[in-house]
């Protein structure tokens, strides 16, 4: 299950919005080891594209050096799909490599609603899992 | 010679859990040499025939080895060498 702040929630929202039609990226990082999403961190998309995603390398070197010198994991990685469903493509699945993670996708294809949906993927296997959005 | 290397959470099970392992060699080439010897079959997972692996991250001190000289970058003691998988995916099916 992921349970996410509101604030939070509505943050990664407003990304996907704002990049749309490109796929919006990024990490919601929090304390090691607790599984409580605390620190929102939009990433740039290096690929610019409306249907790919990959973080800056360097950028990621940043983040993640300084989640380390925080004592800090990446609880969720997200990212968004602007024309398909808001599930894992055989890509997503493929480069998901952060075994605990959470994986967050945003669908933006319907201008008037979007879809917040959250998966663990671990070893080439999605499961579902609910979200409950906390204030 | 030292180098340090840091390890993403993803390839620990190479290295027994650890997320830091120690190497030697003049170049980054030489350096995933000397671990797959220590830890068998970690090379494999950055380097393939075309050379780094196109979705692994390989940063020395604190430049992504992209920019330098890829596996013929020159490395030293004291250097730190650090290893993310790149975070990515979509829509697309690659």
């Amino acid at each position: 299950m992921l349970e996410i702040p509101q604030d939070l929630y509505d943050k990664i929202v407003a990304h996907a919005r704002a990049d749309h039609p490109d796929e919006a990226c990024g990490v919601l990082a929090g304390p090691a080891g607790t599984d409580r999403p605390g620190r929102f961190i939009p990433m740039t998309n290096a690929a610019r594209s409306p249907t790919f995603y990959e973080f800056d390398s360097t950028e990621q070197f940043g983040v993640w050096k300084e989640m380390d010198e925080r004592d800090e994991e990446p609880v969720v990685i997200y990212h968004s799909h602007t024309a398909t469903e808001a599930y894992p493509s055989r890509t997503d699945i493929s480069y998901a490599n952060e075994p605990g993670a959470h994986y967050v996708l945003v669908s933006t294809r319907d201008a008037a609603a979007t879809e917040f949906r959250s998966y663990r993927i671990h070893e080439n296997e999605v499961t579902e899992e609910p979200v409950t959005v906390v204030e | 010679m030292a180098i340090e290397v840091r390890i993403p959470t993803i390839l620990r099970t190479y290295t027994d859990g650890a997320k830091q392992v120690e190497g030697t060699g003049s170049t980054l080439g030489e350096l995933l040499a000397d671990l797959d010897r220590q830890h068998g079959g970690l090379r494999d997972r950055l380097v393939d025939d075309g050379g780094l692996r196109r979705f692994v991250n390989v940063y020395l001190n604190d430049e992504d080895v992209r920019f330098l000289a890829g596996l013929d970058t020159p490395v030293k003691d004291g250097d730190t060498v650090t290893v993310l998988p790149a975070v990515a995916g979509g829509a697309t099916v690659i």
